[in-house]
């Protein structure tokens, strides 16, 4: 199941029959899935099946009904604040909508953690800001306010702020959504080439089945609350399990509706 | 039977929100001593409470003041001299009209612009994406605020009370036919300092019920531009509600037991 030489035989992240409900609906019913240190795993599915449920309890933001989450053996919806805080160091999460904090200008936005934890000299974290800003290709913009980017431009930054403190897992809710194919293109290779450079764990969610194929060591289909297929990119292009065909080629859920 | 339905569905929510405000109003309390690590936050937020609020508690307590003056002396009129027309007006302002009114029209403008700019950061994930870097979205942008609020509006009751007095004066002295120092010998013959004081213990609780609406609002919003509005009016409505409401409890609290006449 695994690729690449970087992974070990330890799961970093391990999810155990999660269960949760919204007002009575049932987002994820009995979910388990494993994800290896090193490895890019995406989650695809369609829209509004849970994907950034799942995502949101993996960074501790929500918590299951029933069910457990481990990161690095230890079960984190047992938590209390300051353990998830400590936690969410070695995390950092690509909201879908960006969410860079308006208020603040870039430089801002991508220095606030350093600032708060890292106890740097100022020097020190305009440097590694400029840093993570020229991997992203925007150290030009440090001055400018959030609103006076473009949706991609923001994505490169909240990109980022999300590994300015070098973490091991980076979560990322649907990041190419919205964008033109040129810019989500920029965003694949961004995600590649972070995994690379910096070696970390990455948990992908997306509806978009090409920026799967290209950035994703392991990809894993949720359907009705569970994760039905997990296989390579390359054994998703050839498996005939129907529900992945048939989200691949668009036709999912069609069927019934018809 | 859709009626009780409705009625038991009003409690269970009136009892659920009172719970989450007295939580927060806890983990707010616990937080206090962290703003000696955000006070770029505590400066920002008391030059936009205080400074920001000073032209609209200027003209609100100018015209109150003068309200008051014309009021006292349609009640005088025959039966009261006008020289104890200050007296009136002084008490007035200082025990209930400069608290009160400035906490009503600044905590409208203030639990506004707090459930506003909170709302909307939680609803575009903002106040998430402070959780995952680490960062208690109370500690940093709750606690100043709050604490902010508590220390601005006392400074701002103070220059209401002036204004509303200069107010009175002014209508006195050009309305009324009262000279200045009559109506100073009226302010002084009844003057007790705990009035004063005692009006503005108040308002150290209305800062803080204000404040603490405005985040509790912005931080439970739901949904998009009309969950920003829908609490943004609850945040007014409530707030003011509290000051009245509060205001009634701590007039009882403070000038009948704490600075009681003998």
């Amino acid at each position: 199941m695994s690729s690449g030489n970087t992974i070990n035989h330890r799961p970093v992240i391990r999810i155990q029959n999660i269960w949760k409900a919204f007002e009575g609906q049932q987002v994820l019913s009995g979910l388990n899935l494993d994800i290896y240190k090193g490895e890019t795993v995406v989650v695809i599915g369609r829209s509004g099946c849970g994907k950034s449920v799942l995502l949101r309890h993996i960074a501790g933001l929500m918590s299951p009904d029933s069910g457990e989450i481990f990161f690095e053996d230890e079960e984190i919806t047992k938590f209390n604040r300051k353990k998830l805080f400590k936690m969410r160091m070695h995390f950092g999460m690509l909201f879908q909508s960006s969410a860079l904090f308006d208020s603040m200008t870039v430089g801002e936005n991508v220095a606030l953690a350093l600032v708060r934890h890292s106890g740097f000299s100022m020097e020190k974290v305009n440097r590694i800001v400029l840093e993570k800003l020229e991997l992203v290709g925007l150290a030009d913009v440090t001055g400018k306010h959030p609103s006076e980017l473009s949706g991609g431009m923001k994505k490169r930054v909240a990109l980022a702020r999300a590994v300015v403190m070098n973490p091991d897992v980076v979560l990322y809710d649907e990041p190419t959504t919205g964008l033109d194919p040129v810019m989500a293109g920029v965003i694949n290779r961004l995600i590649l080439s972070l995994q690379k450079e910096l070696d970390i764990t990455s948990i992908v969610v997306t509806h978009d089945i090409e920026s799967a194929y290209r950035v994703g060591d392991k990809i894993a289909m949720l359907h009705d609350g569970k994760i039905v297929y997990e296989g390579t990119p390359a054994q998703v292009e050839n498996t005939d399990n129907h529900l992945v065909r048939g989200f691949v080629t668009g036709q999912l859920g069609t069927e019934a509706s018809m | 039977m859709k009626l009780v339905f409705l009625i038991g569905r009003f409690f269970l929510s009136f009892i659920e929100e009172t719970g989450a405000v007295i939580l927060l109003t806890f983990r707010v309390l616990k937080r206090l001593p962290k703003v000696l690590g955000n006070l770029g936050t505590l400066f920002a937020q008391m030059e936009r409470i205080g400074i920001g609020s000073i032209p609209l508690v200027f003209v609100t307590s100018l015209f109150v003041g003068a309200v008051t003056a014309v009021q006292a002396a349609y009640q005088f009129y025959g039966y009261v001299p006008l020289r104890y027309l200050g007296a009136v007006v002084g008490k007035s302002v200082t025990l209930e009209l400069g608290p009160v009114l400035t906490a009503l029209v600044v905590g409208g403008r203030i639990s506004a612009a707090m459930a506003a700019e909170l709302g909307t950061m939680k609803v575009t994930e903002q106040l998430d994406a402070m959780e995952m870097i680490a960062i208690d979205p109370i500690e940093y942008l709750v606690v100043p605020r709050i604490i902010a609020a508590v220390i601005m509006l006392p400074v701002l009751v103070v220059f209401s009370d002036f204004i509303a007095i200069l107010g009175g004066m002014l209508v006195a002295r050009f309305s009324l036919g009262v000279d200045f120092h009559v109506f100073a010998y009226g302010l002084k013959l009844l003057f007790r300092y705990q009035d004063v004081v005692g009006g503005l213990m108040k308002t150290f609780f209305f800062g803080f019920v204000i404040a603490l609406m405005g985040s509790y609002y912005g931080f439970s919003t739901e949904g998009g531009a009309e969950g920003v509005g829908l609490s943004t009016m609850k945040a007014v409505v409530s707030s003011c509600l509290l000051i009245l409401v509060f205001n009634y409890l701590l007039a009882t609290i403070i000038f009948q037991v704490i600075f009681a006449l003998e």
